[in-house]
């Protein structure tokens, strides 16, 4: 995998769980799950940057899944939205490092939080994208447990029904949610065969092999005519071994041991680069 | 009294003249063109149409990442169903995201009275007055909508503007109109009664049988801006000391009424104070108007009342 990018996520990694660590707050393992996605795309594949945010060409991306907004937050800071020390004010009285995005920091396309919001949202980006001619194209990214709201399928319907080949939605399916494994609490699988059905065209990839993300989004749309959906298969709590697969790290927030551990093994993970 | 047209008609072809200079206007409906009026507005502008479906929370969602790009997007769908199933997208969406889409209720209150309490939208103005960031109006006639509709489309915050589907009276155009900002239709010394939208006309009979048959001066004042409330002339009015009686299409619990007398009594004013409106209790069917005259939302009714209140306030003078 190219090195650079594998290099920026193992920092992002730190840079989250450091600020999850001081705040005492946050979705940890989703943001952990998802955040190699979110390197790619600001990194590799969106026109959207500190210096164009506020042309209305830039390519859009939308948080469906606004709990996971510390990986939001340090990608963000990392492309120069706001100086990466503001981050130690996540969580805190007043600050607009909130528990999820909302528009009062630069960066943020829009406010979300409840789920079942971002699809609609993007949908409506797209449609004015079309009927203006222009080429920016709208992501989101979803969680496979946000998939039991039923307004995504609304969305999900009415992208294929104007056939918005300018959206590519993403699923971090990480295959846990607060409660239980996503089979368990509301099976939304198969995922992809869903979204075939409504029209989308749908692929399915790792979703930690930057090499493998930065292909799919460059090929983008995945057919003519059509929405596409990249069902992103990831780990929750990628890249802390204690973390990977379990449960209560959807929000868990580490001790100062578990902390130590966290950051040393991200750090062993880099030197073997 | 003048008849005029139904204030749908009427934003429909205010839209209409709107489009014909602003291509960035869009309308997004839910299934709702027909009853929203606006196969019109689709014929002529077939591109600044968007269809979604019935499908609420779609359909708000979609306009408020319409508007983010810079859309002057009106979301036109029955109230009943706009204001309660999408409610959070409204939330979220358009009020705490700042797009600022013009939310249109349409066959609003008890319009579609026959049909039960599905389609009714009594709970509007409360659902959202206890939402920050959007303008609540119910425009009373064909003059209050026309200018609501083009203010809406000009503005760059969120708007609700609710219409009910049958004609109303024409009445007075002379009074200048701004949301947030009450209209005086008629002056009067010994009561004040303040209504929205299309329980204007009831208060406006109500304050000429007052003065014709017990020669009371009725002050009647459109209050077609439920939030925000102008309490800068509330605050004028409850200074002389007159009764207030409030009138609306709504539940009595968390509508205009509630705002204002909230407003009163905790700037210190006591005055003698009603609030009319549909009753909290499994509401009557029928007809709008038959709902209007079971509940005594009609000149009559609305005069008992104001007489109680005034018979009361004459005693303690």
């Amino acid at each position: 995998m190219e090195e650079s990018l594998v290099k920026k996520s193992i920092a992002y990694r730190k840079s989250i769980l450091k600020y999850i660590y001081k705040a005492k707050a946050g979705h940890t393992g989703g943001s952990l799950s998802c955040v190699d996605v979110l390197n790619v795309l600001y990194n590799r594949i969106m026109n959207v940057g500190p210096t164009n945010f506020d042309s209305p060409d830039r390519d859009r991306y939308v948080q469906s899944k606004g709990h996971c907004v510390e990986a939001l937050f340090v990608v963000l800071a990392d492309q120069g939205f706001f100086p990466e020390s503001e981050l130690e004010t996540l969580c805190q009285y007043d600050s607009h490092f909130i528990g999820h995005p909302t528009r009062k920091v630069r960066g943020v396309e829009q406010n979300t939080g409840a789920l079942g919001h971002g699809l609609s949202l993007s949908v409506g980006m797209a449609i004015a994208a079309k009927l203006d001619n222009k080429d920016y194209k709208v992501f989101t990214l979803m969680g496979d447990g946000e998939l039991a709201e039923g307004s995504n399928w609304e969305a999900a319907l009415t992208a294929s029904h104007y056939k918005l080949d300018n959206l590519c939605a993403i699923i971090d399916y990480n295959k846990l949610q607060i409660s239980a494994p996503t089979r368990d609490v509301c099976n939304t699988d198969p995922i992809a065969d869903k979204f075939k059905s409504f029209g989308w065209e749908v692929i399915e990839v790792d979703g930690h092999d930057v090499d493998v993300l930065e292909e799919t989004f460059r090929s983008l749309p995945l057919a003519a005519g059509k929405p596409s959906l990249v069902v992103a298969h990831t780990v929750k709590g990628k890249g802390i071994s204690y973390m990977e697969n379990v449960l209560k790290w959807h929000h868990g927030v580490p001790s100062e041991e578990q902390y130590a551990q966290a950051q040393k093994e991200l750090d062993e993970a880099l030197l073997m680069i | 009294m003048n008849m005029g047209n139904a204030n749908l008609e009427v934003f429909s072809e205010t839209l209409q003249e709107i489009a014909e200079t602003n291509r960035n206007l869009l309308v997004v409906t839910s299934d709702s063109r027909g009853s929203g009026k606006l196969v019109p507005f689709a014929q002529r502008f077939p591109n600044q149409l968007v269809e979604v479906g019935i499908a609420e929370q779609n359909l708000v969602g979609i306009s408020a990442g319409l508007a983010s790009t810079g859309k002057q997007v009106f979301a036109v769908s029955p109230a009943c169903f706009l204001t309660a199933r999408s409610l959070e997208q409204i939330k979220n969406d358009v009020a705490y995201s700042n797009n600022p889409v013009t939310l249109v209720g349409i066959s609003a209150g008890v319009s579609y009275g026959a049909l039960g309490s599905t389609h009714h939208s009594l709970h509007d103005y409360a659902a959202l007055r206890a939402i920050h960031n959007i303008i609540i109006c119910a425009p009373a006639d064909n003059f209050e909508t026309r200018e609501a509709v083009r203010l809406a489309a000009a503005t760059d915050h969120p708007v609700y503007l609710r219409f009910g589907k049958r004609p109303t009276p024409l009445l007075r155009e002379d009074v200048p109109f701004a949301f947030g900002k009450a209209r005086v239709l008629r002056e009067g010394k010994d009561i004040a009664i303040l209504a929205t939208g299309e329980t204007l006309h009831p208060a406006l009979e109500a304050a000429t049988l007052m003065h014709e048959s017990l020669g009371v001066d009725v002050m009647v004042i459109s209050m077609h801006t439920v939030k925000p409330l102008d309490t800068e002339l509330l605050a004028k009015v409850a200074a002389t000391g007159v009764p207030i009686l409030t009138v609306e299409e709504h539940h009595v619990n968390g509508g205009m009424g509630e705002a204002c007398g909230s407003f009163l009594l905790q700037q210190g004013f006591h005055n003698r104070f009603r609030i009319i409106g549909i009753p909290d209790e499994y509401t009557v069917t029928g007809s709008q108007q038959e709902i209007f005259d079971h509940y005594g939302l009609h000149g009559q009714g609305i005069m008992e009342i104001a007489q109680q209140l005034l018979g009361i306030y004459q005693e303690n003078r």
